[in-house]
Order: structure tokens, then sequence, then C-alpha cells
């Protein structure tokens, strides 16, 4: 296949669509989760087995659906039986599943995979499952993710088609600005905002950075978007370098997801052929290269100035802002930075355009929201749910509630930066500004459910202990203050601690909250604040 | 510590690298993955090869939680300390690791077979705990079950 122009990609949308609907399949779930599950041999076993049995059937691979509790998945779709996903499948249960569904078309109602009404995975280019929309999920467990022709025939890199014919850069930032869409790695500052003022900063080069840094201990929806749909993040940076004028972009990945770093570099290097990366794109005047940097293990480096310090090859340490990256980024040139998760919203945005994506979600917080629900609840996974969804709505009934007959205390959400809400609050709309008025906030979409089990204070410990040894040791308030912080929950969890020793530990959280130079810092006593917000009468019952 | 001579190919990849502005950190991955750490005669190489001083070099390694100055064991086990892992017993699973293997965090063991090390969030928070065996992920590795997990690695190896 040559390189692609404008015209191509609808002919190749249908033309794959076509020659893929007949055919009976099995798909089996392979990223990361469902590897280590087990995955890999059932898929071998299946692909035998199929050959040995002489069966006219295509073993597929997938990425991840997000019911990760349910690892390995194996959808089956033949001929007479209805389409159906299996779950927890080891190799007594692929043998099963040939013998009964494939061969006699007879579904094994016992073993199948369900959450929230979901039978098989949906086949709409924006799914709806149960309570769930998928926008950046979209693609996750149902295409192959080594094949870009899979990624067209769901309507991939229409968005981009649609900038650059239809749109032009302007119009795609004023697309952006009627989406209203949000910074999903934690901030929620106005993506159009940061594309408009990267635009219009002077400069010889401009860059354009995918933050794949994904640090916070719990979230993993950007490393099952980049390994389960890498062209979406790709056609999300290809907009957004058109947008800004952006000729280079950068994917900065964390190095410990390697199935992630080659999912992504398989994608761009397909794209390239294809003529979606590279000189003149679908036939247009408009020329971007991209490149993928490994990050190195440091939680600070999703910071915006550490993670360009690491970009260039040195410490990730963090600068102050202002200058904001848009005027003075990456070797001080004007550079634009976003989530993994907020590029992936972008292609089908642009291509369905601002009002339609406005029509999701709440007043000030657009679209949907990807939640890694996990803890002590009964189905872990990835969540993606409409802006406004309650607390509630995803732990109780997406995720199915509690794991074995226990009493839910409370969720976490942002990670090391966030807080906790505990049950009695649980019926708040998810939104920016919601999840902020409770002392939390969104963050990255880690949501970690507690228990009655879980203490209060040891986990406001857990997250400090990460923020002191992730802490990069520039500035004082965070260097020294998240120590002493730590120190005194230590204290309090040896019982060895007074009323005195809770006064000081507040005041040490309020001047690290104001003094310290970057987000790390300046969240790092969040978890404190808000446990004892919630909570004070746990850290009571530890006072001497 | 031995001497480590820098081999063709990763001479060869690191001048690929010395091309590309700021890529110090890339040319330290590819050392590293080639050797399992960073040796010290290597990074000399390397300050040669890309023209940075060495302290730069070693400013880098030693900010990244990423990179080892110590030669790694044979057998590499890594057991996810990351929030849903922590709540779902992942410490009771490091201390039984600590216990079956003799070592604390980041330790070898002295026939240099077995490398224990904790790490934040390898992302598969939904099959929590995890233990990253020879790069292999585990899932909802139990205490009990980890003796076996060890010995069934000594077996492979």
């Amino acid at each position: 296949m040559g390189k692609l122009n404008r015209d191509d990609l609808d002919r190749l949308e249908s033309e794959y669509q076509e020659s893929r609907q007949e055919r009976d399949y099995i798909r089996v779930g392979m990223s990361t989760c469902g590897i280590a599950a087990g995955a890999e041999p059932v898929y071998r076993f299946l692909c035998e087995e199929i050959r040995r049995r002489a069966l006219d059937v295509e073993v597929r691979r997938s990425g991840c659906l997000g019911m990760c509790h349910a690892e390995p998945l194996v959808e089956v779709s033949v001929a007479g039986a209805p389409r159906s996903l299996y779950g927890e499948v080891g190799l007594d249960a692929a043998r099963r599943i040939l013998d009964q569904h494939v061969e006699k078309g007879l579904v094994l109602a016992g073993m199948l995979a369900s959450q929230d009404g979901l039978l098989a995975p949906p086949e709409e280019t924006v799914p709806r499952i149960g309570r769930q929309l998928r926008i950046v999920l979209r693609n996750c467990g149902i295409i192959d993710p080594t094949k870009i022709e899979e990624y067209i025939a769901r309507g991939g890199y229409q968005g981009l088609k649609r900038a650059l014919f239809e749109l032009g850069p302007e119009s795609v930032i004023e697309e952006m600005r009627t989406a209203g869409l949000r910074g999903r790695g934690g901030a929620g500052y106005p993506a159009w905002l940061k594309w408009k003022l990267t635009r219009d900063a002077e400069g010889a080069e401009k860059y354009m950075i995918c933050n794949g840094d994904e640090g916070d201990p719990g979230a993993y929806m950007d490393r099952s978007v980049l390994e389960g749909d890498p062209h979406s993040v790709i056609e999300g940076m290809l907009i957004g370098a058109l947008a800004i004028g952006a000729s280079q972009c950068y994917f900065y990945i964390r190095a410990e997801y390697p199935l992630a770093v080659d999912r992504i570099e398989t994608a761009i290097k397909q794209a390239r052929r294809m003529g979606l990366v590279g000189k003149n794109i679908l036939g247009s005047n408009f020329s971007c290269e991209m490149e993928v940097r490994l990050g190195a293990g440091a939680f600070v480096c999703g910071e915006e100035t550490a993670l360009i310090a690491s970009l260039e090859g040195r410490r990730g340490t963090p600068r102050p802002r202002p200058p904001y990256p848009a005027q003075y980024g990456l070797w001080q040139m004007p550079s634009n930075i976003n989530n993994v998760e907020t590029l992936a919203n972008v292609g089908p945005l642009i291509a369905r355009g601002g009002k339609w994506f406005a029509s999701i979600g709440t007043e000030s917080s657009k679209g949907t929201k990807v939640f890694a629900v996990t803890g002590k609840v009964r189905h872990s996974g990835l969540v993606e749910i409409p802006m406004g969804t309650t607390i509630r709505e995803i732990v109780m009934d997406i995720c199915g509630g509690a794991e074995g007959g226990k009493h839910i205390k409370a969720v976490q959400t942002g990670g090391p930066s966030g807080g906790v809400i505990p049950e009695e609050l649980f019926d708040t709309p998810v939104s920016y500004e919601s999840l902020q008025e409770l002392g939390s906030i969104m963050g990255s979409g880690g949501l970690i459910v507690m228990d009655e089990d879980d203490c209060m204070v040891d986990i406001a410990g857990f997250y400090l202990g990460f923020c002191v040894e992730e802490s990069c040791g520039k500035c004082a308030p965070c260097r020294i203050g998240g120590k002493q912080v730590k120190m005194l929950l230590d204290k309090i969890s040896a019982r060895r601690a007074t009323a005195k020793d809770v006064t000081e530990l507040r005041r040490i959280c309020h001047a690290m909250q104001k003094a310290s130079l970057c987000g790390l810092g300046q969240t790092a006593p969040n978890p404190v604040l808000s446990t004892l917000r919630y909570f004070e009468n746990e850290y009571e019952a530890l006072l001497q | 510590m031995a001497d480590v001579i820098m081999v063709p190919d990763i001479s060869r990849t690191v001048q690929k690298w010395r091309k590309k502005r700021g890529s110090l950190i890339m040319a330290l991955h590819e050392v590293q993955n080639r050797y399992g750490y960073v040796p010290r005669n290597v990074s000399l190489q390397l300050a040669q090869l890309m023209d940075v001083p060495l302290a730069r070099i070693y400013e880098v390694v030693t900010f990244y939680n990423y990179f080892n100055l110590e030669p790694p064991g044979r057998n590499n086990v890594a057991v996810c300390l990351g929030t849903a892992c922590y709540l779902k017993g992942a410490p009771e699973v490091f201390d039984a690791h600590k216990k079956a293997l003799g070592l604390e965090d980041g330790g070898t063991t002295g026939d240099g077979e077995f490398h224990l090390q904790s790490v934040r969030c390898v992302g598969c928070c939904g099959l929590a705990p995890v233990v990253v065996m020879n790069g292999q992920t585990v899932s909802k590795v139990r205490p009990e079950g980890v003796r076996d997990l060890i010995a069934r690695c000594r077996k492979e190896a």
C-alpha cells in the first residue's frame, strides 16, 4: 500500500469494512493486562487448534476492552450463533469454546463475561456500553492495534482529513473551543486555549508533545489507549500540530510501558508508509514528523517543564512558570503538551464537530472521562463515562460495588495529588469543579476504592511516601516539608503522636501548598488534608 | 568492577542518537538494555562518543529511577507497590519475597541469581497485586505463592 491522498481514505474505509464483515473470527485481548492474565498461550492454542481442525475462522488480536478483572477475554463471532464475550479463559475454556461455540454454535452461558449489560464488544464507532460512552476507548479491545487498516475502517483519520481539507488551523481551534475539551492529564486547562497560545507565540520552530508519562500509581488508561489504539493518539497529535503550526512531534512515554512504546512505534511506521506522517500528508501541503522518547522513571516528569527538561536529555527538574511552554518550551521554542487521553478525543471531536462533543457532559466539563477503577471493587478495570455521572454509578452500578460483602468506605481520585471522597458523597456528579469542591481533583483518572479494612492514615502515609521519593529536591517546601509530613504520619501510625502533632501536620501541609515550586509539591499534601477533612476520627483514634 | 568494552553495535546505535538533539537519555536506555545497567567504563566511552562530560551522564543516571549503576541478577523480580497493589496486599507479597530470597529492596543474592526491587505501578492495576518476573507480569500474586514462583523461576533459569 502506497501513500494515501484524501480520497483514498474513504475508499479504504469502506473496502475494509466490507472485506471483514462476513468472516468468522475469534478475538483475544492482548494488552498488558490480558498478557499478564495468560492471553498468550490461549492465543497460540486457538491458532494451532483452528489450523488443526481446518476451521475457516480468523484468530485476531486486540487491545484492552477495559474489563481487566475478567482477563483473558475472548470474543467469538461465528455465523449461526450470537456474538459472545468470554471471560477468564484458560486453555480448557478455550477448548470448550472451540468444541461448543465455534463448531456447534452453542453459547456457553456460564462462561460469559458481562459487565453492565455488555455481552459482546459493540460495533458502533462511538459505542455505548450500558452507562458508558466510549470516545477515547472507542477502538480499545475492538481493533487490532498493529493494523492501521482496522483503525481506518472505523472512521480513523477522518478528523485529520476534515482538519486538513475543510477547516484549516484557525477553524480547528475554533471547533476545539466550541467543544470545550479540557486537559485530561489532571489540571483541566482548556485544550483550545493552549493550542491558540502556542499558535500565536512567535518562534522559528514549534513542537507538539504527547505526555505519555502516566505516573499516577493506579491510573493506566493512557497505557491502555497507547497499546490498544495508538493511531487515535497519532491522529490527535497531527491535528494539534496542524493547529499550532508545528512540523515536529514528540511522544514522551514511560519506559515502564514497553508494549505501549512498541505499539506506538509500529503505528508511526505504518502511518508514515501510508502518507499520514511525513511530507505532504494525504497529499496536502502539511508535513509533520514524529519521534518517540522514553521517560526513565521519574514521576515529576509528568509536570510540563520537567518533561521538557527530560526531553532535552537533562534531569527532569521543573522550573518556575511563566513563561509557559506555549511561549518558551522545548529548545526554548513554543511547545504544546497534551496528555494521551486528551489527544485520543481530538480525532472524533473534529470529525463530528465541536457541537457534538459539547452536547456530552456537564456545563463546564464536556465530553467523557476514563477512570481506572481499582482496589477493593468487584469489577476493576477501565470505565469511560460522560462527565456528570455520579461516583455511585461508577463504583456501584458499573463496577459492581464492593468485593466480598465488605462496606465501601471511600474512593481516592487524583492519585498522590488528589484526595479521598467518602461514601456519603458518592452521589456527586463527576466534573472538574465538583471533585475540587470536595477537596480532591479529577487528576488523570485513577479511582481507587477503599473498604472498611483500609486505614486512612496509612493511605495518606502511602501517598506521602511516594511524593517524598519522587520529589526532585529543587525547592525546600517540597523536599523538606514532604519529609516532615511523612515523619509525622509515621509517628501517628505508631501511636506516638499527640493533638499538637496534628496541628503541626496541617501547618506544614498548608505551607507546602503555598510555597512549592511545581504541582508535585503543591498537591502532595492533598491526601493528608482530605483524609483529615473526612476521617479525622481515624487520626484521633491513633493519638496518645 | 570487571572491564566492559563497548561492543560495536552499541557504539553504532549511540552514534545514531548523537545526531539528535537531547538524546542522552535514549542513548542510556540503549546501554541499559544491552548490559542491564550502566557500567562506568561504558559511561566513559559514552561521554566521548556523545561529547558530553561524564558528570552530565552521572547527573542524569542518578536522577532517574529506571537506570541502574549495579549489575542486575540473572533473574529480576520487581514487586509493584502502586496504590492498587498496595491496597490488595503488595506489602505482604514484597515481605514474602524478601524472606524467600533473603534480600532487602534493591539487593542481589550472593550468587548473582536474583535481584529484588520494588517498583511503582506497572499499569496493571486491574490484576493487583502484580509482580514482574524477568519482564513477565504475574497477576494476583498471594504471599503464600511466592516460594513457588521463585522456585519455578530458578528451574527455568
